[in-house]
């Protein structure tokens, strides 16, 4: 079970070598087989996430949820998602065109670029890629540009404070995010996210960086817009943020976007402080499967359980608090790590 | 392949998918003509006044500013910590003198009220 899809792309490469194509070839075939797989998964997985957080928030506020469409209303989602598949697609005439039509189609790529170097189990990353986590890092911080793109480009009041907003909460939250992942690298000696797997043999890193942790956990929360951090739209104030003037598919595409960062976002920490997919009995992937599921339930309690917080303390929470926590934390990290070669371990 | 190479292949392949999407949706959805209203700007039900593209609080700009000193300086610190348990203590006492410097600058930021949300 371990080795099941690590086999299978072997047979077929060598099945395909057989055949007589040149090897280039047999690997781009794989190549877009993995990326088709990918982004099956990764639509198919934001269905049943809209679903869950759904539930979710309905268990914590003790409503029911969705309940009508299938058992347990579970095929509410399919049809939201039919429903968007046929809405009308408006572009405001005052838009700027383009970057109004480009904005939602740029974050949907940059989510889904993320999964070209995450591990999903054992030897089973798209690029192995040296610089990995510094690859993920400086994607991710790309998606500013999508929501800037995407308020600017309505011209509508609303999305231009929402994109003003989220530019603000995420430029600033991403030092911490960036500082954070530090002591991991620090401690691996590698920003291949494969090998910083394999240097938690012994320990998971949570163990020896729970603060790194904490700050990563929080930072990616902002980074994300999620809640309690979902100041850029916050519904009862500027509609929707950025998306105010987004119908249908276009809005569509945002949406699985946030939930594919969601997925990266919760699959990056199970990589890094959980150990990847090191666990007993299962398979790696189904391990990953578990962790990454896990830390997104713990995101959407996260989010149902604390009120929105104020955007004066949103940015002063970073910038007085996690950054000089961050920085303390990778100053303890390389005393210990002095320490304890001191000591001879 | 080279990962530069798989990579860029998994971008083009990347960039296909929410062409895709767009096209799907141009099939499927409802195109009656919209109305002149319909395209305005939404504003909870009334006209818009005035330009939505206008000038912005100078807050945001500092914000940017302190930014761009810290994410600079995480391009440093990066290369510095895959390699610091090879570089020994000279780097780690390197390393706490610049993080020094950067927190004298964050300070000075702080206390001129760059950091403050009006």
């Amino acid at each position: 079970m371990e080795h099941l899809f690590t086999n299978i792309a072997q047979i077929l490469t060598s099945w395909m070598v057989s055949l007589g194509l040149p090897p280039i070839w047999a690997d781009l075939i794989l190549l877009i087989g993995q990326w088709t797989i990918i982004v099956v998964i990764v639509t198919l997985n934001v269905i049943v996430l809209v679903w869950l957080e759904r539930k979710i928030s309905g268990f914590i506020q003790e409503r029911l949820g969705p309940n009508r469409l299938g058992p347990f209303g579970a095929f509410q989602t399919i049809a939201d998602a039919m429903k968007l598949l046929t809405k009308e697609d408006i572009i405001p005439s005052q838009a700027d065109r383009w970057i109004f039509m480009t904005a939602p189609m740029l974050f949907i790529v940059i989510a889904v670029m993320l999964y070209a170097v995450l591990p999903l189990g054992q030897g089973m990353e798209v690029v192995d890629l040296n610089v990995g986590l510094f690859y993920f890092i400086s994607l991710g911080s790309l998606s500013t540009i999508c929501l800037l793109m995407a308020g600017w480009g309505s011209n509508n009041k609303w999305s231009l404070l929402g994109a003003m907003r989220s530019v603000a909460q995420m430029i600033s939250y991403e030092i911490p995010l960036a500082f954070s992942l530090l002591g991991v690298v620090m401690l691996a000696g590698s920003l291949n996210l494969s090998e910083i797997v394999t240097a938690q043999n012994r320990y998971w890193f949570i163990l020896l960086q729970p603060v790194a942790f904490l700050t990563y956990f929080i930072a990616a929360t902002a980074e994300l817009n999620r809640g309690p951090f979902d100041m850029p739209e916050a519904e009862q104030e500027l509609t929707a943020g950025a998306y105010t003037e987004y119908t249908g598919m276009r809005w569509a595409l945002f949406f699985l976007a946030e939930y594919t960062n969601l997925v990266a976002v919760s699959a990056l920490a199970a990589t890094l402080f959980f150990g990847g997919g090191q666990g007993p009995w299962l398979p790696s992937w189904l391990w990953i499967i578990i962790k990454t599921y896990l830390i997104m339930l713990v995101f959407m309690w996260m989010k149902w359980t604390f009120p929105r917080i104020r955007m004066d303390h949103l940015m002063s929470f970073s910038w007085k608090v996690l950054i000089p926590v961050s920085l303390a934390n990778i100053l303890i990290t390389g005393l210990g790590i002095e320490f304890f070669r001191g000591m001879g371990w | 392949m080279s990962d530069q190479a798989t990579l860029g292949i998994f971008l083009l392949l990347t960039l296909a998918f929410p062409v895709g999407a767009m096209v799907a949706a141009r099939l499927f959805r409802a195109k009656p003509r919209p109305s002149q209203e319909k395209l305005l700007p939404y504003e909870c039900g009334v006209d818009t006044k005035g330009p939505s593209w206008m000038r912005y609080r100078v807050n945001y700009f500092l914000y940017a500013l302190v930014f761009l000193a810290f994410d600079v300086e995480t391009i440093f610190l990066f290369p510095w910590a895959v390699k610091f348990q090879q570089l020994g203590l000279f780097a780690f006492i390197e390393m706490i003198i610049f993080i020094a410097i950067l927190l004298v600058g964050l300070w000075y930021a702080w206390k001129e009220g760059a950091l403050k949300w009006y």
